[in-house]
């Protein structure tokens, strides 16, 4: 059976092309009537082995109604598919019609779709969810054969995974027939993934294939030329460097790891582009045609290159790109993989990478990925457990769909994998939160969405309900967004509203590759100028970084510990290792370091954890609360993604009681119900629960007029119902991703096993150097804004003199502040913020002198 | 708490942090933007299920105010209600509670966009603008036309801080003109460099951001023109 059947065979030969094994092995699970998920690198032609056999089956029997369906995460993706495979099938004279379903669809199509449906529908999983709650999804899917699903390592283990997994336990209740294929790059974790493709949530319902591996990449590492920098993540002293690779070589990608940063490093290109070279821009906040039109310059090869953010992680396939460079940390193995095997989309030719880390920790992780990658070790977490926002989007929709038995629909929900472990009573709370919210103290018993009939039934109880549903559909949730509007001109792209927030006409900042002057905000978005004086900022999103992972950071840990490692590393890291050796110790491989001493009148505690940022961050949180405690006196804390410094106004010692396991008590719960990034995921999930709309049905929302506010409805439901379903949601959540509360408990774990080595230092040691010139420091009255409020107050007070028409006032609210102790109030940081005064942010940072200029 | 005292034609007004005004010589107490029952219109709209905990919620915190302060007269000052049915769902406990929180004082229902009929079964006269003395009570402020207070906008603004912008809910006042925050539960903002806000204060004037037991105040600088709100921004902490 080492064939393919004709005419494939010809066209195959034709090109001169062989099958590949993988592309026959799917053909064989196929004729068997197998699901299989196929893990191969780009390039590898996987996206033909996933519809071959229905190809080939449709050739051998050529019949009418909707026989694959094809799931992309990116509509562009979906689109550029059923262009792709248009031309064979054209070629071979196939009778097959091919056709895209997403958003953009033009509603005649879709009605055409749902009376004649193609034989090859191409759709995301949102425009999937939207098909099932049709009156006639079980006559358009119970013909179905396969489903195929692209990019599966993408979408397992987020939202709109729990999402698509929902859609597919659907599926094969409409169409038990159909068998699944799953193409995945290549991932740490099969398993998993086998799971969430299998119709029965069992891996072993599901073949796996492995594609060849490609050829090996070729990897560099690329050093600024002159010092190389203690710290800074954003890679601009190696841009003259960068900048030569992209000259010689004919299409680039450039990664980063931030918009903040692809702006910055655009920017900077420009400024030295002495040869005028087509460089693009292309990240998640501009606008959509924008990016499109970026991708079609490259796609037709007038760009020599393109800086980019995840937004061009996956997608479509240029062929022409020759290399990637990425700039900054790689963060993660299986994350850099998919970005160098951007370049060059065939596989026996190697891609060629070239990473460029921006500090000393930096050339340490982009040495243990390279050794990760030498080694075919690849990371990554298993995906998480589905939400219950998710599955109480899908229970509604589903009795739009049509009236249902909560047992049938229990045991359909289980059989998605990420629902798998789901309990019988947390299925039933979803329920009867979609039913009447849910509420334990008073009920909306009026306002039902559901009603049950005598034999048990749920059926949905209006078309407006229905309505509502189907408008606000999908999972995905962005956070309120501004406009930024050209005085006279076109929308640029959409930045954060906090950021917004914290400008005053006549700030300048950069965006979109231009430097923009801030005028003022109209209705609807914020109105700005070209060009502009004075130091520019950057819209940095809150979040928007990636943590080191917990394998990559083993690795570091590893390399550090061995001073055989460090032939690997450039010599002047090897230099500032052997330092921190002589003047302290290295971090050991298991166990913990923590190193104290006294600098500018105060004491600092760095604390080599290497469990990522997150994680550090939360740590910081508790570490401090304990410090305070033990009368220590903490001041503050910074997290990086490799160390945690905390400064406080006393020595700090005994510092093995800080790191107990037990500080992940009740401190931690009461943190993490308080704290914003709570709030931030309840938004989301009371979103995507349908709490909250994002849309209304007849009414067009008017820009940021008082929106109902998921803070205000937060704080009523912890306070009357702390146990309520979305609050549980919220907190699962919370424990998972946000925190890394897990990581801590890992670190804390191998602190105890390995041992808390402390080594009280006389100054500063040199591994400790990189934190404490990193930006984004936290105080430790960093939650308490009032505080904050305070000094802000007072500042206003002492500059304004009090010759404010309010001058009374001011005098008897500010004479009205209670004293305070020093040790609760915010300290300014040692140093002092650098421009802008007390216009620090965190969040915010200053683009470096020079960037004044616009291209 | 400590409540910061104004002067708003002539007269001295307390600001509360609690997010109300106080005038002592007359012995009043003005509220706006109550929104009472906006969980259930949501939900008598299929707007969403929202936890039906507002009502109780903003009863409680006006009940505070008013043992507090112990007004002989109440004004409040339009939206009490989030829609015209509003005061007719109150739920039973809901409704005596308000009931017994009324009891006693004189109370003034200005109307507001969202309720603009007098509400059912409740105490009080209903009036579309009330005057006492030198001072006009609206739901919505006129530009140019006369002073006095008034409600509508839900007034948030932002003030900066060492450690990013803080956003609160705030009143914004000039020397004849005071505009109160949203009391109600489930009342979001508007920002005061909004348009339609702005139009009130062509030249500016000092926002008074809600604290847990104070109030923060800046001056706010012209809203709409380009001259920049620099006071904070350059401000040097001591030391």
């Amino acid at each position: 059976m080492g064939t393919i059947p004709e005419p494939f065979a010809a066209w195959f030969a034709a090109r001169g092309w062989a099958p590949r094994a993988h592309q026959l092995a799917l053909l064989r699970a196929a004729q068997r009537g197998e699901s299989a998920l196929l893990i191969a690198p780009t390039g590898g032609g996987k996206t033909l082995a996933g519809f071959l056999p229905s190809l080939a089956d449709l050739h051998a029997n050529p019949r009418d109604g909707l026989h694959t369906l094809y799931i992309s995460p990116l509509k562009a993706l979906a689109v550029d598919i059923a262009r792709n495979l248009t031309t064979p099938v054209a070629e071979m004279g196939l009778p097959i019609r091919i056709e895209t379903r997403t958003g953009d669809t033009p509603a005649n199509r879709r009605a055409r779709q749902r009376t004649t449906p193609p034989h090859l529908l191409l759709t995301t999983p949102e425009s999937l969810a939207l098909l099932l709650t049709l009156p006639d999804a079980p006559a358009l899917f119970g013909g179905l054969h396969a489903i195929v699903v692209d990019e599966i390592h993408a979408l397992a283990g987020t939202k709109r995974g729990d999402q698509l997994a929902l859609g597919l336990a659907r599926l094969a209740g409409l169409a038990p027939a159909a068998r699944r294929v799953g193409l995945s790059a290549t991932v740490a974790h099969p398993d998993p993934l086998r799971a969430f493709l299998s119709p029965t949530a069992r891996p072993g319902d599901v073949r796996l294939v492995l594609g060849a591996g490609g050829a090996e990449p070729t990897l560099d590492m690329l050093l600024p030329e002159g010092r190389l920098p203690w710290g800074g993540h954003m890679g601009l002293a190696s841009m003259p460097e960068v900048y030569r690779r992209i000259r010689e070589a004919a299409v680039t990608i450039v990664f980063v790891n931030t918009r903040a940063q692809a702006e910055l490093c655009f920017q900077a290109l420009w400024k030295i582009n002495d040869d005028n070279l087509p460089i693009g821009l292309h990240h998640g906040s501009l606008t959509v045609e924008q990016r499109r039109k970026v991708e079609a310059a490259m796609a037709e090869g007038r760009l020599r290159a393109v800086v980019a953010t995840a937004s061009l992680d996956l997608g479509i396939d240029w062929g022409a790109v020759d290399q990637v460079v990425q700039v900054g940390a790689p963060k993660g193995v299986s994350r850099l993989l998919q970005r160098i095997g951007r370049a060059n989309h065939r596989l026996d030719e190697p891609s060629r990478a070239v990473l460029v880390p921006a500090n000393r920790f930096e050339v340490i992780e982009c040495t243990a990925a390279r050794q990760a990658i030498a080694a075919r070790e690849l990371d990554g977490d298993p995906p998480r457990p589905g939400g219950l926002d998710v599955l109480c989007q899908h229970i509604l929709a589903c009795a739009v769909a049509g009236p249902f038995l909560p047992e049938e629909l229990y045991a359909e929900v289980i059989r998605a994998a990420p629902y798998a472990a789901l309990s019988r009573q947390d299925f039933d709370d979803a329920l009867r939160f979609v039913e009447d919210g849910g509420y334990a103290l008073r009920s909306y018993d009026r306002f039902r969405r559901l009603f049950r009939d005598a034999e048990g039934r749920m059926h949905v109880k209006s078309a407006a309900v229905a309505r509502q549903l189907r408008m606000n559909l999908g999972t995905i949730v962005e956070t309120p967004l501004l406009k930024v509007r050209l005085r006279g001109g076109p929308v640029l792209g959409e930045v954060e509203e906090w950021f917004i927030s914290t400008l005053v006409p006549g700030d300048c900042f950069i965006f979109a590759g231009q430097l923009l002057r801030f005028e003022g905000l109209d209705a609807l978005a914020a109105i700005v100028s070209r060009g502009g004086e004075g130091e520019p900022r950057v819209p940095a999103y809150a979040g928007s970084r990636m943590p080191l992972t917990t394998y990559l950071a083993a690795r570091v840990r590893a390399i550090l510990a061995d001073p055989k490692a460090w032939k690997a590393l450039p010599a002047p890291v090897q230099e500032w290792l052997r330092l921190q050796r002589h003047a302290s110790q290295l971090p050991p491989k298991d166990g913990l370091l923590v190193e104290t001493f006294p600098r500018g009148g105060k004491w600092f505690l760095v604390a080599y954890c290497f469990e990522g940022r997150l994680a550090h961050q939360t740590l910081g949180m508790l570490v401090t609360k304990r410090m305070e405690r033990l009368g220590m006196g903490p001041l503050g804390y910074l997290a990086t993604d490799y160390v945690l410094a905390a400064w406080s106004a006393f020595e700090p010692t005994g510092v093995a009681r800080l790191f107990e396991e037990d500080i992940l008590g009740e401190e931690l719960e009461e943190w993490i119900a308080e704290s914003s990034m709570l709030r931030r995921s309840f938004r989301n999930i009371a979103t995507i629960a349908g709490l909250i709309e994002k849309n209304h049905p007849g009414q067009e929302k008017s820009g940021r007029q008082m929106t109902m506010n998921a803070d205000l409805i937060y704080d009523v439901l912890r306070k009357h119902e702390p146990d309520h379903i979305l609050l549980r949601a919220t907190r699962r959540e919370a424990a998972t991703g946000l925190t890394d509360v897990a990581r801590i408990s890992l670190l804390l774990a191998r602190a105890r096993a390995g041992g808390i080595v402390h080594r009280a230092l006389d100054r500063v040691s040199p591994l400790a150097v990189p934190a404490l010139i990193e930006e984004g420091r936290e105080w430790v009255a960093g939650g308490a804004e009032d505080a904050l409020l305070a000094e802000a107050a007072a500042m206003v007070e002492e500059v304004t003199g009090g010759a404010e028409l309010f001058a009374e006032t001011l005098a008897e609210v500010t004479d009205g502040i209670a004293p305070r102790g020093d040790r609760d109030r915010p300290r300014r940081p040692r140093d002092k913020p650098r421009e802008g005064g007390g216009r620090y942010n965190r969040f915010v940072r200053h683009a470096p002198k020079g960037l004044t200029t616009s291209r | 708490m400590i409540a910061a005292p104004i002067h708003l034609a002539g007269e001295r007004l307390m600001l509360d942090p609690g997010g109300y005004v106080v005038w002592p010589a007359e012995r009043l107490l003005a509220v706006a933007d109550l929104h009472l029952e906006k969980g259930s219109a949501f939900a008598a709209r299929g707007r969403g299920l929202l936890p039906p905990y507002d009502t109780r919620e903003t009863l409680e915190r006006l009940a505070l105010a008013l043992r507090r302060w112990k007004p002989a007269r109440l004004v409040l000052l339009g939206d009490s209600f989030h829609d015209a049915a509003g005061s007719a769902r109150l739920p039973q406990g809901e409704a005596a509670m308000l009931a017994r929180l009324l009891a006693g004082i004189e109370v003034v229902w200005v109307l507001g966009n969202h309720d603009p009929v007098a509400p059912a079964g409740l105490p009080g006269v209903a009036v579309e603008e009330w005057r006492l003395g030198p001072l006009g009570f609206r739901h919505v402020a006129r530009p140019g036309a006369g002073g006095g207070l008034s409600g509508h906008f839900h007034p948030k603004a932002t003030m900066q801080t060492r450690a990013g912008g803080v956003t609160r809910p705030c009143f914004l006042a000039d020397a004849k003109r005071l505009l109160l925050p949203a009391f109600g539960a489930y009342t979001g903002g508007l920002d005061i460099r909004d348009p339609a806000i702005a139009a009130l204060f062509p030249r500016g004037g000092r926002a008074f951001l809600r604290g847990g037991d104070r109030l923060f105040s800046f001056p706010t600088g012209p809203l709409r023109a380009s001259v920049p709100r620099r006071e904070v921004a350059t401000g040097t902490a001591p030391g």
